[in-house]
């Protein structure tokens, strides 16, 4: 086990560096900077010397390639070339927003997926089954940012034009007052703005989780020891709950885990939808921009997390299930 | 070894190939089980309702797309200027803000998805399946090198990726099929990788080395087919996939440009516009909805209909 973790985890060197040259070499390529950062306006030969000198673009390629490398392993990310702060000041002030709305949305895709699932397999072939079982195929094909507009539009148009009651009206944009207790409980005026975005957030992932949790849910259902378990005389819920769910859970945790790095694309786009002021926004709005270094550095810092939570959940098989053992050292 | 001679039409004589004589199930001479193999995976397939739906709505669609200049009574690029938002009899679907005809575009935009959706997964596969093919079939070495290349490109967050190298290269129509197609080959690389490991050590294998076959007729025409129908369940819903991509990529600005009409950059102009039209933005949500529904459910159906046990 630990020749394996160390495997893995020094698998993450070349990952990364590859990733940092991949990036690097992507927006070396990519032409002219100095016009990203003048823009559309005219512009004096002293003006274009002057911002090349700052941002060091009359260095040979290698040496900068160096200094990147360099400056990135010290963690500085850089300057943006539009927003006129750093990428690290963008990070902290990003980052926070991002975290929020992925933990609520893995939240709401644990509750909802696995009652949706436990219930769905409990009751096979019922309407609810059949319910969960055609939604969760839709829900899969809904383009993330349809979803989004959908809510938006549900909720937020629709239901002020015709004067739903308020707690049914939402806004349909930004973060509002962005003010939280204990770092992630949303304060009053604040969840609001929180729970359309988290439950698009969470919808594809939610529905891939329900229909685990039915698959394996049903398989252990037939299993032997839930028999044992109901001739013992113990209640359905005790049964279904303690015998079934703690078996079942394995392959759904494993998921959960790997949705968790999934959830950075598609954080993406229902940033993007809500304008929720989070990093995955951050990076499509400075692509479209050709901002180099802020998707430069906000990209690097998602592949990172990317990797290292891949790593946490191929790790975490062998402390759920102790049947798997990894690099060969079990008997 | 000489390999017999059977004449054929005109007189000439044609090599049949040594291994063609081999009886291995796959082989051009049992002709007619493959027949019945056939209408017995199409007898499974139909009995699948969704699945059909999904067939018809991917053939309806298909028409659609090459028939969209004789279906479709405006040009897409047109405007007009009496035009109002709304759906009306003129314009189906209302026309968007530009006063183009919203109708039109959303059939228009069918030839960039199934374009993109076809093109992307003929790249992956070729790119997957060839690397697979090697790591597979030669191991050692460079299967450890492979496989270790697929490990890096699946640590990248696919729309990341996505977004960056297109940001990269420019945005266009070709940029996002290489892009969709360089980003999913991994998974064809892994099943066929699978495969081969599996079929190589077989019998029939090793018969078909002894009568002479080299490594590239073996792969292609012994292991292949015995091996493609995972592939082709995961191919159906690669496109799926590969569609709700293309549509991901052009509302982030990232995918094609104007005047395409392509869905994604369609919701993205609609955006403004939920307020007063909201069809703007749902018609084309609905077109690719339909669109990826109808081939995961098709690839389900094949799954069902190719592999029985699977279910």
């Amino acid at each position: 086990m630990a020749g394996y973790t160390l495997r893995r985890v020094l698998l993450i060197v070349p990952v990364v560096w590859g990733a940092m040259t991949l990036l690097f070499l992507a927006f070396m390529v990519r032409g002219n900077p100095i016009e990203t950062l003048i823009g559309e306006r005219a512009s004096s030969a002293t003006v274009r010397a002057q911002i090349t000198q700052k941002y060091g673009l009359d260095q040979p390629v290698l040496v900068r390639y160096g200094r990147y490398l360099k400056n990135v392993s010290h963690g500085d990310l850089g300057r943006s070339y539009k927003q006129g702060r750093s990428v690290n000041d963008i990070l902290k002030q990003t980052a926070p927003n991002s975290l929020r709305l992925a933990v609520w949305a893995i939240l709401i895709e644990i509750l909802i997926g696995l009652t949706a699932g436990i219930i769905s397999a409990v009751r096979q072939y019922s309407f609810l089954d059949t319910f969960v079982t055609v939604s969760t195929t839709m829900l899969v094909a809904v383009p993330v940012f349809v979803l989004g507009y959908l809510f938006q539009y549900a909720l937020g148009v629709y239901a002020f034009q015709h004067n739903f009651p308020a707690w049914l009206r939402f806004p349909t944009s930004g973060i509002g007052p962005n003010k939280w207790y204990f770092g992630f409980i949303p304060s009053a005026g604040e969840w609001k703005y929180l729970l359309l975005p988290a439950v698009t957030l969470a919808s594809v992932s939610t529905a891939v989780v329900a229909r685990m949790t039915r698959t394996t849910m049903l398989e252990v259902l037939r299993a032997d020891y839930m028999r044992t378990a109901v001739a013992k005389g113990l209640t359905p819920r005790r049964v279904i709950l303690k015998h079934g769910l703690k078996n079942a859970m394995i392959p759904v945790v494993t998921l959960i885990g790997l949705d968790l790095a999934s959830l950075i694309g598609s954080a993406v786009l229902t940033e993007s939808v809500f304008n929720w002021p989070g990093m995955g926004g951050t990076v499509a709005r400075a692509a479209q921009s050709l901002d180099a270094p802020v998707v430069l550095g906000l990209t690097l810092v998602l592949v990172v997390a990317y990797v290292v939570i891949n790593l946490l959940v191929d790790l975490s098989y062998a402390f759920f299930d102790p049947r798997i053992r990894y690099g060969g050292d079990a008997t | 070894m000489t390999a017999p001679r059977i004449p054929a039409a005109g007189g000439q004589s044609a090599e049949v190939p040594a291994d063609v004589l081999i009886r291995d199930p796959q082989a051009a001479d049992s002709l007619a089980p493959e027949l019945s193999q056939r209408t017995e995976i199409w007898r499974r397939f139909r009995k699948n309702k969704l699945a059909v739906a999904g067939l018809a709505i991917i053939v309806i669609e298909v028409f659609a797309a090459v028939l969209a200049p004789v279906i479709t009574f405006i040009d897409y690029k047109s405007i007009a200027f009496e035009g109002k938002l709304a759906p009306s009899a003129a314009h189906w679907f209302g026309t968007d803000a530009l006063g183009r005809d919203v109708y039109t575009r959303v059939v228009y935009g069918s030839r960039i998805s199934l374009q993109v959706g076809l093109a992307s997964v003929t790249l992956a596969l070729v790119m997957g399946l060839a690397a697979g093919a090697v790591a597979g079939f030669y191991g050692g070495k460079l299967d450890g090198f492979l496989m270790r290349i697929t490990d890096v490109f699946l640590a990248f967050p696919y729309i990341l990726a996505a977004i960056v190298l297109i940001t990269v290269i420019g945005r266009s129509l070709w940029t996002v099929i290489i892009v969709l197609g360089a980003l999913g080959w991994m998974p064809f690389a892994r099943l066929f990788r699978g495969s081969i490991l599996q079929i190589k050590e077989l019998e029939y294998i090793e018969a078909a080395r002894a009568a002479g076959c080299g490594d590239w007729r073996i792969i292609t025409r012994h292991i292949l087919p015995n091996a493609i129908q995972p592939i082709i369940v995961y191919a159906t819903i690669f496109v799926g996939t590969a569609v709700l991509s293309e549509a991901a990529l052009s509302f982030l600005g990232v995918g094609v440009t104007e005047p395409t009409p392509a869905w994604g950059l369609m919701i993205a102009q609609g955006r403004a516009y939920l307020f007063t039209a909201p069809g703007l933005l749902f018609f084309p949500g609905a077109a690719i909805f339909i669109t990826v529904m109808a081939f995961v459910f098709m690839g389900d159906g094949l799954r069902d209909a190719l592999d029985p046990r699977l279910r």
